[in-house]
């Protein structure tokens, strides 16, 4: 079963081999381009390859929404709000009836170029896209019976669903419609913040924990928020005031006059510095999504009486969000996909084709383990490959075996290089989880601040997250809970804490006060998105992170993602060496591979980075 | 050929008749729209089109 998505943005291929997730990979790391939309011919070739298929083999090709019912939402849409729109429609439409109509007919094409003739039975199939996203959540869980909660901009009609899951079989049993919608809300801010809709997102949720929580300014955001644009009611459903929102009607999100009386704040633009008023704002809207989403969870529980919630959607990508859903207690256990956004529907997609349409039974995994096996479903390259690599760029390299290669990379980040580290297969979904990551020291004070602008070419306020040692993670914050995926939040422990800042004290000086013992991934607000790392699932990663706790007593490291700002994560040995000759990265590891930069021949830099 | 017997199958499935008319009008439209030269890039602003 191979389920794709496309023609949106982040194109995905998964493949499906008797009801287990066998491989699965994101376009953009093949084309290196971010956020990729075209149709993922070469995620499918790689995931087809891997298992020696053709097209010819496969019983099912599932694409992860049903392009009809979005083209009805879009007719109904400039139906209703008629003569308004006619801008929006003029844009939408030359790619509907060139492109979109004819997906399946692309399908087709592009399976057929592949297969290098005709595919006379090809079933294709449309599941509806929160299926797709429930799909995603469920059949990969830990749980054989869960409540399912998606939330996204939209997919065909639907931008919140609740589902319950049990066995094999998913029901859906409560929906909220476009226009109204979570995901578009937080996308409103994501623009008015300054950030580009899409990609931004992340950026808004790292800029939250800067506002001043309780202060005045973010009071009246929320209270503005609740009183003019929307209408929550009890069950977390919620309307949007269409009159501050042109999203409808127009190519842009918001009505920025209307935006501007209420908030009292133009709408930030782009690499403008970020002054105090944003931050609240960001708080305020991160503290608004966090009310709505624990509502729809506590519905969700109420609708279905389970003990387990499992998520997916773009707004499950919420750490702090995600966090305050387990805070509430409702659930004894919550699960998220780690692709929530629409990647993650090409897995869904086919998952729900498997177990939906073709009523295959679902095979559980032992009770502690997910089927997404670390979400390490991506290409893997042999030192075969390093060594065609270095050869081609006349790279120096030293190998060496595992014991001691664990000892230098770990003395090497605790005398504070930044280290690239490239094994084994590529992570599936947005975050990088040990296997193309780059490491460093998360006791050093000026970390935070060398990894933004020296490495990453990014904004200096974005954050940085722990690995820990799964068995360690409660020394370090007050969470008991594994977090695997990168998709939580916990706060650092008390006694870890120093004083820090005064909360009235100028921005800057709160950015450089020393918040913990462990201050590059310690939050303003002494919060961590964390990565709890397991010797069963990624044993490498685990023992380099031990050799770093003998080594210094504490069983944690920054791991950020092996890519710069605008690039996507590196895929290949020739993408990581790259990525590191192009930035003051200290030294790569690819396999047992260790590459020093001082060792490395001239190398002319490129700009890598883009847009985000 | 196809999508038309998709969009004839997907109007019956979803007893939505009355849009047929403004499918019509909206190709017909749309195929000028292009016949004029527009771009047909998709604006993009989550995946609301």
């Amino acid at each position: 079963m191979l389920g794709i998505s496309a023609y949106y943005h982040d194109s995905a291929a998964a493949l499906i081999i008797d009801g287990r997730v066998v491989a699965a990979a994101h376009e953009e790391r093949f084309t290196r381009k971010k956020h990729d939309d075209s149709f993922p011919a070469n995620a499918v070739r790689w995931v087809l390859d891997e298992y020696g298929l053709k097209p010819s083999d496969l019983a099912a090709v599932v694409f992860y929404d049903k392009p009809l019912l979005k083209f009805e939402r879009l007719l109904e849409m400039y139906h209703r709000y008629a003569p308004r729109g006619v801008g929006s429609f003029v844009a939408a439409m030359p790619v509907w009836i060139k492109d979109k109509l004819f997906i399946r007919g692309h399908i087709r094409k592009e399976l057929e170029k592949l297969e290098g003739g005709k595919l006379k039975n090809l079933t294709l199939l449309f599941p509806e896209h929160h299926l797709s996203h429930a799909a995603s959540a469920f059949y990969p869980s830990p749980f054989d019976e869960a409540a399912i909660l998606t939330v996204d901009g939209v997919g065909e009609w639907a931008t919140t669903v609740i589902g319950h899951g049990s066995g094999k079989d998913i029901s859906l049993v409560a929906e909220m419609r476009f226009p109204h919608s979570l995901g578009m809300l937080y996308s409103a801010f994501t623009y008015y913040c300054g950030f580009k809709i899409n990609s931004g997102e992340y950026k808004l949720m790292g800029l939250a924990p800067y506002g001043r929580k309780g202060s005045a300014r973010v009071e009246e955001f929320r209270r503005k928020i609740f009183d003019t644009l929307i209408d929550l009611k009890e069950d977390g459903s919620l309307l949007l005031n269409m009159s501050y929102f042109t999203f409808a009607t127009t190519l842009r999100t918001v009505d920025d006059r209307k935006w501007e009386a209420l908030f009292g704040i133009p709408p930030r633009a782009q690499e403008s510095p970020i002054t105090e008023s944003y931050m609240d704002m960001a708080l305020a809207i991160q503290e608004v999504t966090d009310e709505v989403m624990v509502r729809l969870a506590r519905t969700a529980k109420k609708l279905t009486g389970s003990r387990n919630l499992v998520l997916a959607g773009g707004v499950a990508l919420n750490c702090t969000t995600n966090q305050k859903i387990r805070d509430a207690g409702l659930f004894d256990r919550v699960w998220i996909q780690p692709a929530a956004g629409d990647a993650g529907g090409a897995l869904g997609a086919a998952l729900a084709a498997e177990h939906v349409y073709f009523d295959g039974p679902r095979r559980m995994e032992k009770e502690e383990f997910d089927a997404m096996q670390g979400a390490f479903l991506g290409p893997e390259y042999s030192e075969l490959d390093v060594e065609r690599m270095a050869r081609r760029f006349g790279a120096v390299y030293t190998r060496v075996a595992d014991e001691a290669l664990y000892k230098e990379v770990a003395a090497r980040i605790a005398c504070g290089q930044v280290v690239g580290w490239m094994q084994g297969a590529m992570e599936w979904g947005p975050r990088a989880l040990g296997n193309r990551s780059i490491l460093a020291d998360p006791r050093s004070p000026d970390m935070q601040k060398k990894l933004n602008l020296k490495i990453k070419y990014r904004e200096s306020f974005r954050p940085f997250a722990p690995s820990v040692l799964e068995e360690d993670a409660a020394e370090y914050f007050e969470t008991a809970e594994p977090s695997p995926y990168m998709l939580f939040v916990a706060p650092v422990k008390e006694d870890r804490r120093t004083e820090g800042a005064p909360a009235d004290a100028p921005l800057s000086e709160r950015l450089n006060a020393l918040r913990s013992d462990i201050p590059c991934v310690t939050h303003l607000d002494y919060s961590a998105r964390l990565q709890t790392v397991s010797k069963k699932t990624n044993p490498r990663y685990w023992a380099l992170i031990n050799e770093f706790k003998k080594q210094t007593g504490y069983g944690l490291v920054v791991n950020t993602s092996f890519n710069v700002r605008g690039e996507p994560i590196v895929m290949t040995p020739e993408d990581a060496y790259r990525c590191f000759m192009n930035t003051e990265m200290d030294c790569v590891v690819i396999g047992s591979c260790i590459f020093d930069k001082q060792d490395q021949p001239y190398w002319k830099r490129q700009e890598l980075y883009g847009e985000d | 050929m196809d999508l038309l017997k998709d969009l004839w199958g997907f109007l019956r499935e979803r007893k939505k008749f009355w849009l047929l008319p403004a499918i019509i009008v909206l190709l017909l439209v749309g195929v000028l729209i292009i016949a004029a030269g527009s771009s047909a890039v998709a604006p993009l602003i989550y995946t609301i089109f």
